[in-house]
């Protein structure tokens, strides 16, 4: 492999044809470069819908009351479903459930301000457990704690951008107090949240202390359970175990679509990641296809090589050239177009998704198109193996070339 | 001893082609005994089967019936892998079209004996330059062959059939393409490498050339119609010459 001879040979007769095996390099680049292409826009493709996921947890599921639309042991259809604390509770002690949250979300005149600054954000209140289910990030202080669900504190913790907007020139907002519907409120921190703007457009308040302050006595609006380390398979059981629990509770049928929503975060993303694993696998498959379609091309042309050498070979054998000293030489040849044919458009390809990565406009669902290092390992390796097998058969021809034949052929 | 007796020993060799349902018997039978150091042509018109006998004794091509000994070695249906190597070693082509690889360059061909025999590069090279310089092309080394005239081409050939060192010279027409003056100083360098104990056979047409030689073998239909040693070559000659006159 490493002899110098073989390798001038091999260079000698690709100075002979340099348009040939440029065509027949460009045919293996251009496969490569499609496929790197389909991988990496493939990869993009579900790192934007990753991004999507990514601004909440991905283990959790919310359960959002609605209104029932059958009756069903003397409640009739239309009935609102409220939530209590006490629904929060019962969820807590489901099997499989590490965390839990109320939520409740105060909206429309939810003016916040702070000296001369105000703006209108949404405000969350919630458990200090919600931090896991948005996957939040403190950047300064800390997040709501259970103390101050006990003691109905009035603490809140801002989003980057209510901070931003409500403290300028620097000012440190920590301590500070803030109002909130007139109420005034002590910042204890400032987090963000990759889920990008909106989710850091917010302002957290304890929900004891919100259900005091803005009387809400003991309602809450949605409960999240966190199910940590959960398969599919244990969160749809526990969905239906919630749905089971909270008919009993509220009287209503349990096979009512309309009387609760169960959002399933990770039923839902399981079904994004096999979904991507099947284009993965159909992206392969165009890109396998590609590159065959490019391995019969360096196979004729090596046939059409060892036709056009059949007298060479037929010399190099009557001074003593073994069949397998042949057959290495076109298999060198063949190795070394298509691996180098197929680097160089691996390298292209890359260079391409690097630039349209870097140009391409925000949009959802779409980012950092890319390729990752053991998928462009396999991909060198399988031109390797590629080159070989489109070397085969015509190093086979070539070897089974009878010397007598070879040298008459002129 | 017979072997080591006869550096080409053959015995009812038989040869024919089949091609669809023709069969074309092209050696019928022959047995023939060269010694070492012989320098043998054999003539023939074409069809007499020369050039068949040829490739079967430089282990190019097989034969059907018969035996054949190279040097003391039998030869016999083979491996490719082992007839190369006794190609390697045993014997030096030379041909009527030179056959030297068009790209690369009068030293290299030269060398590529030595390359299937796995010397190293700068030897083979070293060596290379010696068999050149002994043909007197040591300038022309960096030359390509298109670059070379005939006698040239002809000498780098002859230089790579000796690199080898090998048993045997076989030559099929080496003077076919060249004018009189050219094929004269080939057989001059022919007559040189056999004064050196090399065995060497040509097939060739051309009566001159064939009178170099110390012995004519006369093929015709497959068979061996005449069998000339030297100094009968003379006696001939000087009969065709009284006759002449």
């Amino acid at each position: 492999m490493f002899d110098l001879d073989k390798w001038q040979e091999i260079f000698s007769t690709i100075r002979q044809n340099k348009l040939r095996t440029f065509l027949t390099a460009f045919s293996v680049a251009w496969g490569i470069i499609m496929l790197v292409i389909l991988l990496g826009s493939g990869y993009g493709l579900e790192n934007g819908v990753r991004k999507e996921f990514e601004g909440d947890a991905v283990n959790y599921l919310s359960i959002n009351p609605g209104m029932t639309s059958v009756a069903h042991k003397g409640t009739k259809p239309g009935t609102p479903i409220r939530f209590t604390n006490d629904d929060r509770d019962l969820l807590a002690r489901m099997p499989g459930v590490t965390a839990s949250s109320a939520r409740t979300r105060i909206f429309g005149n939810g003016i916040i301000s702070y000296k001369n600054e105000y703006g209108a954000f949404d405000i969350f209140c919630c458990h200090p457990e919600y931090a896991q289910v948005e996957s939040l990030v403190m950047t300064q202080g800390r997040y709501l704690n259970h103390s101050d669900i006990e003691n109905t504190r009035k603490v809140v913790a801002l989003g980057r951008i209510v901070a931003e907007a409500l403290f300028k020139n620097g000012e440190d907002p920590l301590g500070k107090y803030i109002k909130v519907n007139d109420v005034l409120f002590k910042v204890v921190g400032v987090f963000d949240d990759p889920g990008g703007d909106r989710d850091m457009s917010r302002i957290y308040i304890p929900i004891s202390t919100a259900q005091k302050a803005f009387n809400r006595g003991n309602s809450i609006n949605n409960v999240c359970v966190v199910m940590d380390g959960a398969t599919v398979e244990q969160s749809r059981q526990a969905e239906e175990a919630i749905k089971q629990n909270l008919s009993q509770r509220h009287h209503f049928d349990p096979n009512d679509t309309r009387a609760l929503f169960v959002f399933n975060t990770i039923n839902e993303y399981q079904r994004f990641m096999s979904l991507f694993a099947g284009i993965r696998t159909f992206i392969w498959i165009i890109g396998i296809g590609t590159i065959i379609a490019g391995i019969v091309g360096v196979s004729n042309i090596m046939m059409i090589v060892v036709k056009e050498r059949t007298k060479e070979i037929g010399i190099r054998k009557s001074l003593g050239a073994t069949p397998a000293s042949i057959v290495g030489l076109i298999l060198q040849e063949s190795v070394l177009i298509t691996a180098f044919a197929g680097y160089s458009g691996l390298v292209i390809g890359v260079v391409l998704l690097e630039l349209v990565g870097n140009n391409m406009p925000n949009v959802d669902y779409f980012a950092n198109p890319e390729i990752k290092l053991d998928v462009a390992l396999s991909a060198t390796l399988l031109l390797i193996v590629s080159g070989v097998v489109a070397g085969f058969v015509p190093a086979r021809r070539a070897a089974s070339v009878k010397p007598v034949e070879a040298l008459r052929d002129e | 001893m017979l072997q080591t007796e006869n550096m080409i020993h053959l015995r009812g060799l038989h040869k024919s082609y089949v091609t669809g349902s023709n069969s074309l018997h092209v050696l019928k039978g022959i047995d023939l005994h060269i010694a070492p150091g012989e320098f043998v042509s054999i003539m023939g018109s074409s069809g007499s089967g020369k050039s068949t006998l040829l490739n079967i004794l430089g282990i190019l091509d097989n034969y059907d019936q018969g035996q054949y000994t190279l040097a003391g070695n039998p030869i016999v249906k083979m491996s490719e892998t082992k007839a190369a190597a006794f190609r390697n070693q045993l014997i030096g082509f030379v041909f009527q079209s030179f056959n030297l690889i068009s790209f690369k360059n009068a030293l290299e061909n030269v060398a590529l004996p030595l390359y299937y025999q796995k010397i190293s590069r700068r030897k083979r090279n070293q060596m290379a330059m010696e068999y050149l310089d002994r043909m007197g092309l040591a300038d022309w080394a960096n030359h390509m062959p298109n670059e070379l005239s005939g006698g040239q081409k002809q000498r780098i050939a002859i230089a790579r059939a000796l690199i080898s060192k090998p048993k045997v010279i076989l030559a099929d027409e080496p003077t076919g393409a060249l004018d009189t003056q050219t094929s004269y100083e080939v057989m001059d360098i022919l007559k040189e490498v056999n004064a050196q104990g090399i065995t060497i056979l040509i097939v060739t047409h051309e009566h001159d050339i064939a009178a170099m030689t110390n012995r004519i073998i006369r093929l015709r239909d497959g068979v061996i119609a005449e069998d000339i040693r030297n100094g009968e070559v003379k006696k001939i000659k000087e009969m065709a010459f009284a006759a002449a006159i």
